[in-house]
């Protein structure tokens, strides 16, 4: 049994590999820039839009109020990021009812990678928020003891983050490679149907989460009105993830 | 193994590619068509807000200049009216006094009219009459008649006293020229001088006379110097019957044009001022009171 599809080699020279992790992220790559090429081709500006036009907008509003609602005071900054975040993850996830198809996200070394990529936006993001003074004093608040945890904090949230979408993914994947085996028939279905609501949720997690980690660290400090600062407190979903 | 960092540098590597490709594909045109959508409604509704504005303003306008017509119009037809009023006015009086004046002409036409032919008639009338009378006193005109004018006028002449005969006698002596006696009939040079004798005795003077014949008298002898006539003949009387026949006339036709209506129909009926028949010369009236 493959715990993930890195394992599924197509080609290799040396360190370079061609496996269906990498295979399938440009698969869903294609689909979704020729997709997206496809209906925004034919934009208009009219009052009555087209269908498949008025779901791309339902879609990259939605994201945006969702960004919006986190505490990011300007979306569109963050909505080529975290926007291709959530729609990769999403259809990462939703291709799964697709036989033969092996989620990207079920692989380690791609939700290392979505990680890694949050662990360097949320600097960058940081530092052009608030400049790189302001971004590295947010490590020492609310005093310098704070900072090796701030910097664990940090560290270990990456990690959070990278394991639990590919744990929910991969184990998403696992169960039904072992209900096949053992129920080949109904329970499979239910249970892809359960992996579709979960793949989105994690998607939908997995974004959010980046964008409160990006908002904690463009908007750390500001004064208030009695001249003491606090830090503002991003929305609670971290905590009901974690839980 | 579970991680493989080339295929998580490789899949950071893609991600980072799809991040543009879907900024290039989708997110930007998505927002650009949002933003032109937007912008349009924007515009659309600042065009409507803008016509609507206009239309407003365009409706108040209107409603102004509505109501100022209507004004205008009003005060327009109000002087029209006034005008039309004043010269239905102005012709209705102008119409009634044209009437009036008409009526009253046609009044005083017919009145004249009525008069003349009154006139005409009493004086036709009288003529006929007096004509006939004349004609019937001169047929029975004769010499011993004439003789017995001239003895009545002698008569009468003696008898004359008082006052008559003083202004007589003055207006004797006063004219130069002889006194006149008139007559119808060639008078007798015994009448003529019966007469210079009763004249010569009563004036108690030489009255120079001069004698002429004249038709008029009908029958009769009439003396006259100096404005003052003294006489006896028939056309004497038939003045006095004619006088005393004008103002009955006269008085007659005085009655009913008093009584006369002021209606014009009534009109019709005609009634006019006394008709003035020839009247005595006042010499002749004194004559023939002297004479009666």
């Amino acid at each position: 049994m493959q715990l993930s599809p890195d394992q599924i080699v197509f080609w290799q020279y040396g360190v370079f590999k061609l496996n269906a992790t990498i295979a399938f992220t440009w698969a869903l790559m294609l689909v979704l820039a020729v997709g997206s090429r496809l209906i925004t081709r034919r934009l208009t500006d009219d009052v009555g839009p087209s269908r498949w036009q008025s779901l791309l907008e339902i879609v990259v509003t939605g994201i945006e109020q969702q960004i919006e609602t986190v505490g990011l005071k300007d979306p569109r900054r963050y909505l080529d990021f975290l926007g291709t975040l959530f729609l990769f993850v999403a259809t990462a996830a939703l291709c799964t009812i697709i036989p033969g198809y092996e989620s990207p996200t079920a692989s380690l070394s791609t939700t290392v990678a979505l990680a890694l990529t949050v662990f360097v936006a949320v600097p960058w993001f940081g530092i052009r928020g608030q400049g790189l003074g302001g971004y590295l004093r947010s490590y020492m608040e609310p005093t310098f003891i704070m900072l090796p945890f701030n910097i664990i904090s940090e560290a270990s949230r990456t990690l959070a983050l990278a394991v639990r979408l590919f744990g929910n993914m991969m184990s998403g994947a696992m169960i039904l490679a072992i209900l096949v085996t053992i129920t080949p028939f109904l329970f499979p279905v239910v249970m892809t149907v359960l992996g579709l609501l979960t793949g989105l949720v994690q998607a939908y997690i997995f974004a959010i989460l980046a964008a409160v980690y990006i908002a904690a660290a463009t908007r750390a400090r500001k004064p208030d009105a009695k001249g003491q600062s606090e830090p503002e407190q991003p929305i609670a979903t971290e905590g009901l993830v974690h839980g | 193994m579970l991680i493989d960092w080339f295929t998580v540098v490789a899949q950071a590597v893609n991600f980072a590619l799809l991040v543009w490709l879907m900024k290039r594909f989708l997110y930007k045109p998505i927002l650009n068509a949002i933003a032109k959508r937007d912008a349009r409604v924007a515009a659309v509704l600042a065009d409507a807000d803008t016509k609507r504005d206009e239309a407003g303003r365009e409706r108040e306008e209107f409603d102004r200049k509505n109501a100022e017509f209507d004004r205008e119009r009003d005060a327009r037809s109000a002087k029209v009216r006034e005008a039309a009023s004043a010269e239905g006015e102005r012709l209705l009086a102008e119409a009634r006094a044209k009437a009036d004046a008409l009526s009253v002409r046609r009044q005083a036409a017919r009145r004249s009219e009525a008069r003349s032919l009154h006139q005409a008639l009493a004086r036709q009338a009288q003529q006929e009459v007096f004509a006939i009378a004349r004609k019937a006193l001169a047929d029975l005109a004769t010499t011993s008649l004439e003789e017995r004018i001239c003895e009545v006028f002698i008569g009468r002449l003696r008898e004359l006293e008082g006052e008559a005969k003083d202004e007589l006698a003055k207006a004797l002596a006063s004219d130069e020229a002889p006194a006149l006696v008139r007559s119808v009939a060639e008078l007798s040079s015994d009448q003529r001088a019966s007469i210079q004798k009763a004249l010569d005795v009563t004036f108690s003077m030489e009255v120079p006379l001069r004698f002429e014949t004249s038709p008029d008298l009908v029958s009769g002898i009439e003396l006259s110097a100096n404005g003052c006539k003294l006489g006896w003949s028939i056309a004497e009387y038939l003045r006095s019957l004619a006088k005393s026949v004008g103002d009955l006339v006269d008085e007659g036709l005085e009655s009913e044009g008093s009584a006369l209506p002021t209606d014009e129909s009534a009109l019709d009926g005609v009634a006019v001022d006394g008709a003035a028949p020839a009247l005595p010369t006042p010499a002749a009236q004194k004559a023939i009171a002297d004479g009666s």
